[in-house]
């Protein structure tokens, strides 16, 4: 099952590949990852994105607190949660399929932040499976170019993941 | 408040921190720090001649004493060398500071000469790793570094200082902290006191229950009070080879070591047990065979461990313990002497007499040879004889580690120094020399065999120059002996690259060669007259060079992707 865990980790040298390493040494699946630093500038978040059982997960989760520069997390899947994840993606386009492409971001709420004679580029938030179908809703429209941040997530409600 | 320089300021907190000695070898980055150490008397440091036995002794010293051993190398190769024995503390959990030099902070990540990215590099064989930024960072860094190396689940930290960062022109106010508080590093109490209460219950109701314990119960200090709960509920023991020496040997409750090369009792009455009780061991593979899902099949797993990772890792622990081993042990004595409920003693009775069957197999057995030949457990029983089973006895990986741990009875904690988990060949003479500097007055013996004596032999120099009287015992089976085995039973007897009788050189003149004594064993009536005759030298190392039997194998031997109960017992004999 598809897990996403927010970790509170020290805003330090090094921190950042201890995290990273321990999932390539351990084994472990990283799909997604995206981190930058908090409110309070000591910290960072880092936000990713894993597959794996029951199992795995509570190795993983439990690997990741034993690290010295990770302070808390929490497996957002867990519970309620809000994920997000901002992508921009260029899209040939010109003639009668510049109102096509016009009209499918419309529909997913795009946003065009960029446009030339025969380019588009959409901006596009929402969770990685609304970015997945407005790919796929594109259609026959070239795809020039996308980036995406990787998911970012927070829980619903009272709950925070904070000091 | 004193001004000193980095160089100083790290040598100053180091005695602050209690470190009495490090052991380490100089070069370009480590010059300011070396000529600190000169210019003061309180830390003693060794010469090794060779940074990876910097890394074993100081290993070993840490295994003998508990204290966390130090290490001091330079940049670049230096680095490098210490890495193997980063890597075999990181797998036992031994306390271990490794202070390496650093290419000059302006220089880093431009390919200097002897530069090496030592905290990318050591990353996953250390508990943590530190890259001194600036030089009054240094007593905070070797606050932390000691305080995380110890506690919890001990284990190595790295401390990487630039060269600036030690330069004698530059002078800053020391002032060592007392106390250490890390938001992101907490280290586990008491054990749930609610799961503490389930697992006496589950205890008191088994019909055949057995202990099983690790390393650490040696880490935490807990033998004293493992040792009382055991024989106040009168189970079977066993214990890992990291455990060894947790609980007496000699006691009648102790079935001897589990696993690979475990005694059929051991690994008989794990296999048949009902409630398992696991204290600072993780369920490695060389105790659970390949396969876990044959692992104690109709036994509810009781697991004691300060490391919440190691818990329920390869086997599913029904009731699992997060705390210190001492704690842990404390509650369950205290729970034990106010219940009401007793043991289930027929039940228990019944279990013992199965045992007891069990270990009429005597699968330690030597049949010793008519023509002579030594066969290398009878050279283990002899040095066990004659040290009174009292010395400090570090190994090397082999076959003779097997043998020293199933022949040598320990009765007591931190006298087995060994590499269990990374099975470091090479270990064994390094961690002697730390014993022996630990414990001057003690006895300190490395069993060894000639193919990893080889691999760090240079440290006669170094037990030349410190007048180390360590007692080398080399069970010399002219080849690989542990490899040659698996061809053996594995590969047709193809001996691919596991001999090499041609070209072995004397010991004992090499011994003789750095002024030391080197003697020469092969037929088994010289055998304890020879090795009195090396105890009785108590001034001088003596390299005992045993020629043993080269076909003998170690049973019994567990069967690949089998159960606990599934042994080879002798070359013919299978369960």
């Amino acid at each position: 099952m598809r897990h996403i865990i927010s970790v509170l980790m020290e805003n330090e040298p090094g921190a950042l590949s201890r995290v990273v390493g321990l999932f390539s040494q351990r084994n472990y699946n990283i799909d997604s990852l995206t981190v930058a630093p908090t409110e309070d500038t000591s910290l960072s978040r880092l936000t990713l994105t894993t597959t794996g059982d029951d199992a795995r997960i509570e190795q993983i989760t439990k690997h990741l607190n034993k690290l010295v520069d990770v302070v808390k997390l929490v497996d957002l899947t867990e519970g309620a949660h809000i994920e997000r994840e901002l992508m921009l993606i260029k899209i040939k386009a010109s003639g009668t399929q510049r109102s096509e492409v016009k009209r499918v971001a419309d529909i997913f709420r795009g946003q065009v932040v960029d446009l030339t004679s025969s380019v588009f580029t959409v901006q596009l938030t929402g969770t990685e499976e609304k970015l997945d179908a407005f790919i796929a809703a594109l259609g026959d429209n070239p795809v020039l170019e996308v980036a995406r941040t990787g998911v970012s997530g927070i829980s619903r409600g009272e709950k925070t993941l904070s000091l | 408040m004193d001004q000193l320089s980095g160089g100083d300021m790290l040598i100053r907190a180091l005695h602050d921190e209690g470190v009495e000695i490090i052991f380490g070898y100089p070069g370009g980055a480590v010059l300011h720090i070396y000529d600190a150490i000169f210019r003061q008397d309180k830390v003693e440091h060794i010469l090794v001649r060779h940074e990876q036995a910097a890394t074993h002794a100081a290993d070993g010293y840490a295994r003998a004493t508990g204290k966390p051993g130090v290490v001091l190398v330079t940049s670049g190769p230096g680095a490098t060398n210490a890495i193997t024995g980063l890597a075999t503390a990181y797998m036992d959990s031994i306390p271990m500071i490794v202070i390496s030099g650093q290419v000059e902070s302006r220089m880093i990540g431009t390919d200097g000469f002897q530069e090496t990215d030592m905290v990318g590099i050591s990353r996953p064989i250390v508990k943590h790793s530190f890259m001194v930024q600036k030089a009054e960072d240094i007593p905070l860094v070797i606050k932390k570094a000691f305080h995380i190396s110890t506690t919890g689940r001990p284990g190595p930290v790295v401390i990487d200082i630039p060269k600036d960062a030690t330069d004698p022109k530059a002078t800053f106010a020391y002032d060592y902290p007392k106390e250490v508080k890390m938001r992101s590093y907490s280290v586990p109490g008491k054990g749930h006191s609610g799961q503490i209460k389930k697992a006496i219950e589950l205890l008191l109701d088994a019909k055949r229950p057995m202990i099983y314990t690790g390393g650490g119960v040696i880490q935490g200090e807990g033998s004293e009070l493992l040792t009382k709960l055991t024989r106040k509920l009168g189970f079977p023991i066993t214990n890992t080879l990291m455990g060894l020496g947790a609980f007496p040997a000699s006691d009648k409750q102790f079935l001897g070591m589990l696993g690979m090369h475990g005694t059929y009792e051991a690994n008989m009455a794990m296999h048949n047990c009902d409630v398992l009780l696991c204290i600072g061991a993780r369920f490695d593979d060389r105790v659970t065979n390949s396969d876990t899902s044959k692992f104690c099949p109709n036994a509810k797993i009781l697991h004691v461990d300060i490391d919440p990772a190691a818990i329920s890792k390869t086997v599913t622990a029904d009731i699992p313990i997060v705390g210190s081993v001492n704690s842990v042990l404390e509650e369950m004595l205290q729970l034990l002497n106010s219940s009401k409920k007793t043991i289930n003693a027929k039940e228990l009775e019944n279990w013992w007499s199965q045992i007891d069957a069990w270990r009429e197999k005597k699968c330690l057995e030597i049949n010793s040879r008519s023509d002579g030949i030594i066969l290398p457990q009878q050279a283990v029983r002899a040095v066990f004889e004659i040290t009174k089973g009292d010395a400090y006895v570090s190994s090397d990986v082999g076959q003779h580690q097997m043998f020293a741990a199933q022949h040598y009875g320990f009765d007591k904690p931190r006298r087995w120094i060994n590499s269990g988990g990374l099975g470091t060949m090479g270990f064994g003479f390094p961690a002697a020399m730390g014993v022996q500097f630990a414990f001057p007055d003690e006895i300190s013996v490395c069993i060894t065999g000639e193919g990893s004596f080889l691999m760090n032999q240079q440290e006669f120099a170094t037990c030349m120059q410190y007048s180390l009287p360590i007692k080398i015992i080399c069970l010399n089976n002219q080849a690989l002996g542990m490899v040659k085995q698996w061809q053996d039973m594995q590969y047709g007897g193809r001996y691919s690259h596991s001999t090499y009788s041609e070209s072995l050189p004397d010991f004992s003149k090499l011994a003789e060669a750095y002024g030391h004594v080197g003697m020469k064993i092969s037929k088994s009536d010289e055998l304890y007259p020879k090795l009195e005759e090396a105890f009785a030298m108590k001034e001088k190392l003596v390299f005992v060079d045993i020629l043993v039997d080269p076909d003998e194998h170690v049973y019994p031997m567990a069967i690949k992707g089998g159960a606990m109960k599934d042994m080879v017992l002798s070359k013919t004999e299978r369960t």
